[in-house]
Parts: C-alpha cells; structure tokens; sequence
C-alpha cells in the first residue's frame, strides 16, 4: 500500500507542476477479436497544450508506449547433462507485460535519461520486474533478458526509435501495430512529454482488448461449461467422422 | 485466410491447418494410427501452445478414427470384442496415465520425459518394425511368396481366462490384450497420442492379430481413448481448442478416407515398412533437438502454474 501511495505520488508530481499538457486522440480505443482478428494498427496522436509560450530550451521530444496485462512468467534455462539438452534451473520473473512498444521522436538515450526511465518504467528492461529472483542462481539478470529476446522474436516487444513525428513541438502522431497473438484485457498507453531527458508532462490510457462474437461465446463457454464443451468437441468429431465416411461412400457409389 | 483460435489466443492460416489435417489424415487411415505422433509435434511447430496442442490433437483423433473405423467396420476387419476388451484396459491405462503424468509436471520435468518417451518408443517399435517388414519382404521374394508360419506356441497360450477372438482367428487368454490396453493407455495419456503406433506391433507381435484385422481394432480402441482423454482436458485444463480441432478434423477425415482406401492397395509388409520408416524420421527429429544445441537455451511459462 505504501509503495502504491508513494507511486502514485511520483506520478502526481511532475504533472501538477507541467505547464505543457497532452490532449490525447485514438483511433479506436478498443481492439475486437473476432474470428478474422489478424492483428491491428492503433493511430495515436495529439497536442500539447500550453498556457506559455514554447520554452526554447531543448525541443519537446514525445515518447508513447503500449504495454499489455502483466502476468509473471516462469523463465527455464537448458544445460547439457549427459550428451542432451535439459531444463536445469528456473527463474520467477515477478511480473512482465504480455506485450510491450515503445515508440520514441528520437533515439532513446537522448529523449530520457536513465534517472527517469527508473522513475516511469518507460524502457522495455524496467517494464519488468524481476524483485525475487532467486539469487543464487548465476546471472539471475541473464533470465529477465531472455524474456525480452524471446518476447522480441515473437514480436510481442518492440523498441521503435524515431517513429513518434512531432510537428512545431506541438503534434505528435505514431501508429502502432498490434499482432495477430495478443491476448485479452486492458493494454495501457502511455505518453511521455520530454525536455533534455527529463519527463515533463504524462498522459495514460486504457486500450481495451477483447474477444467479441463466436471467440467470446466458445472461450466463455469452455471455462463455464467445460463439461458440455468437451462433449459438443466430441459430438463435433464424431459427426465429422461419421459424414466424411457417408459423403465418401455416396461418391464411389456413383 | 487467417484465423484467430480463441483457447490458444494464436491467428494461424486456416489452409495451413486444413492441409495438415489432410497430410496426417492419410496416414491415419493407410495405417490406422490416430496421427497424433506426428501432428502434435507439427503443431508445437506452427506455434500452438503445447498444452493446447495435445488436448485438442485427442479431440481430432476421435474424427479421424472414427471416419477410419467406419470404412474397416464395412469391410468387416474390426475385431469387436478384442477391441472391447483392449478399451477396458485403455481407460484404466489413461486413467494412470494422467496421475504419471500430473506427478511428472510437479517435478518440472515433463517436456523434457515426453521427448524421452517419444524417441525411445518410436525408435524401439520403427527399427523392430522396420527389420521385421524387411525380413519379411525378403523371404517372400525368395521363397515364392510363401507365408512365413506366425503363431507360435508361447507363454502367452498358457494363461488362463481363455477367450475366442473368432475375427481375429484366436483362442487366448485375456489377460495379454487387457494388459496391453493398459500399457498403452498410460502411454497415450503421458504422450498426448491415441497410441496406435506402439497399440499396431503390439497387436501383431505380442497378441499375434492378423494385420488386416490390426488396423480396424486399434481405431476402433483409439476412439474411446482419445474420447476418455479430451474430456479430462476439457474438464480440468480447458485446453481442448474447438476451432483449431474443427479445421483440423476436416482435412483429417477427408484424408483418413482417402488412406483408407490406399491400405486397400497394399500389400502388408509394405504398410508396415511404410509405418516404420514414418516412426523412424519423426524419431530421428525429435532426438536431434535433444542433442543439438538449442538456438535459445531460455524458455517461458506461464509463472505460478506450475
């Protein structure tokens, strides 16, 4: 509770003292996964809205990223014992995003400094937490990195540095690609407002991501009713098998 | 066309699954294995959740056996009361299986015994097969085509509980072909398979069923199993992937009955050549991912599951 209170804190801070505030756009606020789901493009865009005029210190540069539920993850790691490659040790990754985009106006190192992406989790390595690593297994680091790289092949994790356009410091716009294998529930977006590396205002979000239609009604159906699922699976099979085996014979008979 | 699965959350392309189906569905009639053995790994391939993979292959398999056990019930090669006997067996055998198997999981171990299991029983039941069939092919070459004499006198005709199997032609105890049911079970359960390719030499080596009859029974025993495992996953795991299963079963008994009506074809030892050639390659794949050098040593899971 007390690291939810001072976290909330952190947060309220900074946007309290801005005096450059985001006014935010979606194009769609919430993903559908129908039967066809084949992945999505969200456009998010926006201004910043100031009272004063543009301070003309370093240029307003704009981050924005998109993160999935957290879930934790279970991270195995293979060693050769007697000639075949075999699950040795095990690392509980407290909590890591389902899918994570960053989308930066600029390479990343200039846009925030280290001291604020520990503050606002912003770089995909701070988005996950990794507290009870165990750590008397070698290089417990080495596991939280794995769950990056294997995210990242599969394209659920993405760094994408100069893709936020941003006119005048005032709009910005990127548009970010959701894959075909996301999974349900509330994504968060996430816009940081930079000068010289330091977060100037923030602005976040709820994406809403859901199985609508025919994926609902048999995802539902199975957690509530597995019974009867598993045997309209079965009574399914079984007329398959059955009208196959009729159709073929009607066929050869002709 | 792609498709979004709604258990297994993946979008795949609906022809990819139709033309598996269909390639598995072949073999399944021509040699009356349920094909899991070789579609559950293709699906771990395509990207299937594991888990998902192997419950809903038990839901396909039912389809496929039962489009297969049809044809052979018509051409009267299913021995009905040796498969009854071999059922009661599976059920118990699968029954213990999923205990094995849950006790397996809580050691952390289980990819990898699966795999074990896979390239041991694969390569033990393809290379007796492979050797047999080629043996066979050559004496039937040399001799003129006469039968080799199959039924010797064992321990197995001295067990009690004697039993006539008129289609099968035997007169055996039970207690060898319950036993087997059981085996087979335990394995099927473990493996995620219907266990047609241990369940087909057993019948003709241990039990020593013709082949012609061998292919019908193992599917008509398959059906029940697979059926018996698909709800204990629906049940308890709420793994079984309705849609991924459809698109699968609708390739799998378009092409079980197309194989069906090629095993009409050919000769004996040449499906069993066949089988055990099949057995081999998929063995070989499995056993080189054990002892190559993975290109990722990481691997996730769902944390707390486990």
């Amino acid at each position: 509770m007390r690291r939810l209170l001072i976290a909330a804190l952190i947060f309220a801070l900074p946007v309290q003292a801005a005096e450059e505030e985001v006014v935010l756009g979606l194009s769609q606020d919430r993903v559908a996964i129908t039967a066809d789901f084949d992945g999505s493009e969200i456009l998010i865009f926006g201004a910043v809205k100031r009272e004063t005029p543009i301070p003309d210190t370093e240029p307003l540069e704009v981050i924005v990223t998109v993160s999935g539920p957290d879930h934790p993850v279970l991270v195995r790691r293979k060693e050769r014992k007697l000639g075949i490659w075999v699950n040795v040790d095990a690392v509980l990754v407290d909590s890591a995003p389902s899918f994570y985009v960053v989308a930066t106006s600029a390479p990343f190192d200039q846009v925030l400094t280290d001291i604020e992406d520990l503050r606002y989790r912003v770089s995909i390595e701070r988005a996950i937490r990794s507290v009870g690593a165990a750590m008397h297994i070698r290089g417990a680091q080495e596991f939280a990195d794995a769950v990056v790289r294997v995210r990242a092949n599969e394209q659920l994790y993405a760094v994408r540095e100069n893709t936020v356009a941003v006119d005048q410091q005032t709009l910005f716009r990127t548009a970010i690609d959701m894959p075909a294998n996301l999974t349900e529930g509330d994504y968060t977006a996430r816009i940081f407002l930079t000068r010289s590396g330091k977060v100037v205002s923030s602005y976040e979000t709820t994406i809403d991501v859901r199985k609508v239609g025919l994926e609902r009604f048999l995802f539902t159906m199975s957690r509530e009713q597995p019974f009867l699922y598993g045997l309209m699976s079965l009574a399914i099979a079984i007329a398959a098998g059955w009208g196959a085996s009729a159709a073929f014979r009607l066929l050869r008979n002709n | 066309m792609q498709i979004y699965l709604p258990i297994a959350e993946v979008s795949v392309n609906a022809f990819l699954l139709l033309g598996l189906g269909g390639m598995v569905g072949i073999l399944s009639g021509m040699f009356g294995v349920g094909g899991g053995f070789l579609m559950t790994p293709l699906l771990f391939f395509i990207g299937i959740p594991p888990a998902v993979a192997v419950a809903t292959e038990a839901n396909q398999i039912v389809a496929s056996s039962f489009s297969g056990v049809l044809a052979h019930f018509r051409r009267r090669t299913v021995d009905i009361k040796m498969g009854l006997v071999l059922q009661a067996g599976g059920l118990v055998g699968a029954a213990l299986g999923v205990l094995v198997f849950n006790y397996l999981k809580a050691m952390g171990q289980v990819d990898l015994l699966v795999k074990l299991c896979y390239v041991v029983f694969l390569g033990v039941v393809g290379g007796l097969m492979f050797i047999e069939s080629l043996n066979a092919i050559r004496k039937s070459k040399k001799a003129g085509g006469a039968p080799a004499a199959r039924r010797q006198r064992s321990w197995i005709h001295a067990l009690p509980l004697k039993m006539r199997f008129r289609t099968s032609g035997l007169y055996i105890s039970v207690i060898p072909p319950v036993m087997v049911g059981i085996c087979v079970g335990i394995l099927a359960a473990i493996m995620g398979v219907g266990g047609g390719f241990i369940m087909v030499p057993a019948m003709i080596y241990i039990l020593g069923m013709p082949t012609k009859v061998v292919i019908g029974t193992s599917l008509f025993q398959i059906i029940t199993v697979t059926a018996f495992t698909t709800m204990l996953h629906a049940t308890t795991n709420y793994t079984v992937d309705i849609v991924l299963a459809v698109l699968l079963l609708i390739g799998g008994v378009i092409g079980a009955q197309i194989g069906t009506r090629i095993g009409v074809y050919m000769k004996a030892e040449q499906l069993r050549i066949l089988l055990a050639l099949m057995v081999l390659i998929v063995c070989g794949k499995l056993a080189l991912d054990l002892l190559l050098t993975p290109s990722e040593l990481f691997s996730l899971g769902a944390g707390g599951g486990h």
